[in-house]
């Protein structure tokens, strides 16, 4: 059996939301390239919706997989509900991550909460 | 589903058996099934096929059959020879290297729980180890100095006879990890200077769960099983008869094949870096002509080595990394640290390991692969600036 679900690989394979957004209204770092993980999401907000969001990661499958599944689920949500995507909400959406790839990989959640705050403290 | 090549390019994990070891060991598991210590004659054509064994690795490391010890892997002859080594002696100080594979590395911190000291000597950029370094530490109370033949990651080759020549000015022995060099570098045990050598059947095209371990004749050691008294006492249990078939077979086609197995992987080798090292800041790591002449250890500036090696996966590639993300303990390979590469450098690091069967038309299409890849996962990351 391989380390990865099927989700996990098609998403790594084809990663949604790809790049930079030049001109973000919010934009949220996490992650160390020390431990090997490091990932940004950019996003653009209209009317408290995420209008676009993109992301670039330094990373394993799972770091890469993580940063695809949550710009596909956020985009379009309102921010509060944005706020609201788990790490686990991300891992259940790619059917599950090994386990230890749960903590340090599993980053996406936090980067997007980190640039809706960002998103929010320039206005 | 789309059926992929599948290119292997991981030789230093493990090798496919040979047809002709494959062959040797078949009549071992159901005709000539006997137990070696047996006295009827199914017991000794079991025997005769240890013997001949004994025989084949012998020759290929140009030897004397008693000293061939038959275990159950590389790292049971690690164990054998460091473990036996310390219990016989009851105390003292042990010199090994930073880079040593995990069997002897664990093996070392083992005997420091147990009341042993042990010096992990350094290792320059390239991955050597510095003979000078050896004669610094060694002490008094030195009973063994332990450094590997040819790294398992980077393919470095240490200066083993330069070290045991300064060991043995001080009648201290020396034992070395041979895994990765049989049949990929000539030499004897004589040449090499050790009193203590260990090697495996599955590097080596022979079959897995099969070593051994060379021991000068008159060196005692301690066994770590103890039972019937096998392998003269130091390895009891009843001999893995197929398997000790397999490893003796593939040692005769080493011996006989190394030549012109390492004209052959050396050529595609450097074809491979060569090309692999147009892709703008890709990096070699380790020594450019002290390494073993199957392996090519790479790194790429801003990439995590686990995407490159799953990336290759999906195109039928099937390589190694050093990064931390791939390891079970998330941690980057203690090799390439040594060597003083950063965290970051370590996570970017790639190994491909050629075999006797690679072909040009192979490296040819990993080396169209490749550069896309990085490409992409660049392309990806927040680390490159193009």
């Amino acid at each position: 059996m391989s380390l990865y679900s099927e989700k996990v690989m098609e998403h790594f394979r084809n990663p949604r939301n790809m790049g930079e957004i030049e001109d973000a209204d919010g934009v949220g770092t996490v992650g160390n390239p020390v431990c090997g993980d490091l990932m940004t999401i950019y996003i653009t907000v209209k009317d408290d919706r995420l209008e676009d969001i993109k992301f670039k990661t330094f990373g394993c499958a799972a770091a890469i997989a993580t940063s695809s599944m949550i710009t596909e689920m956020a985009k379009g949500m309102q921010l509060e509900e944005a706020l609201r995507i788990s790490r686990d909400d991300v891992a259940q959406g790619l059917e599950g991550l090994p386990p230890i790839k749960m903590h340090c990989s599993n980053l996406a959640a936090e980067a997007l909460h980190k640039a809706i705050e960002d998103y929010r403290s320039r206005q | 589903m789309i059926e992929v090549k599948r290119i292997y390019l991981d030789h230093a994990a493990t090798t496919p058996a040979d047809p002709q070891v494959v062959e040797a060991m078949q009549p071992y598991f159901s005709r000539r099934y006997g137990n070696p210590s047996s006295l009827h004659t199914l017991g000794a054509e079991a025997q005769e096929g240890l013997q001949k064994s004994r025989e084949q690795v012998a020759q290929m490391l140009g030897t004397e059959p008693q000293c061939i010890v038959f275990t159950g892997s590389g790292t049971e002859s690690d164990n054998l020879a460091i473990k036996g080594l310390a219990w016989h002696k009851k105390r003292g100080h042990v010199i090994t290297s930073g880079i040593e594979h995990p069997a002897v590395l664990e093996t070392c911190r083992h005997l420091e729980k147990n009341g042993f000291s042990v010096t992990y000597l350094p290792v320059d950029s390239q991955g050597l180890v510095n003979p000078e370094h050896v004669a610094q530490a060694i002490r008094e109370d030195t009973i063994l100095v332990s450094v590997m033949h040819a790294n398992n990651e980077i393919g470095t080759i240490q200066p083993v006879k330069e070290i045991a020549a300064i060991s043995h000015e001080h009648q201290v022995p020396v034992h070395t990890d041979a895994v990765q060099s049989v049949g990929k570098v000539p030499f004897t045990v004589d040449d090499l200077g050790v009193d203590l050598l260990s090697l495996s059947a599955h590097k080596i095209y022979g079959p897995k769960g099969v070593g051994a371990l060379y021991v000068r004749e008159g060196l005692k050691l301690q066994p770590l099983l103890h039972g019937g008294g096998h392998e003269k006492g130091l390895r009891s249990s009843t001999e893995n008869v197929p398997g000790i078939v397999g490893l003796g077979t593939a040692c005769e086609l080493a011996g006989q094949r190394r030549d012109r197995d390492i004209s052959h992987m050396r050529r595609l080798r450097d074809k491979l870096i060569a090309g692999a090292l147009e892709i703008p800041r890709a990096y070699l790591n380790g020594h450019l002509q002290k390494r073993l002449p199957n392996n090519a250890h790479l790194r790429f500036t801003a990439i995590e080595g686990e995407s490159l090696l799953l990336s290759l996966d999906e195109k039928g590639v099937a390589a190694s990394t050093g990064s931390a993300c791939s390891s079970k303990k998330l941690q980057a390979s203690h090799v390439l640290l040594a060597m003083g590469l950063t965290e970051v450098e370590a996570h970017g690091s790639l190994r491909l390991t050629l075999g006797r069967g690679t072909t040009e038309e192979e490296i040819d299409y990993v080396l169209d692969i490749l550069p896309p890849i990085v490409e992409k996962l660049r392309k990806m990351s927040p680390l490159w600036e193009a």
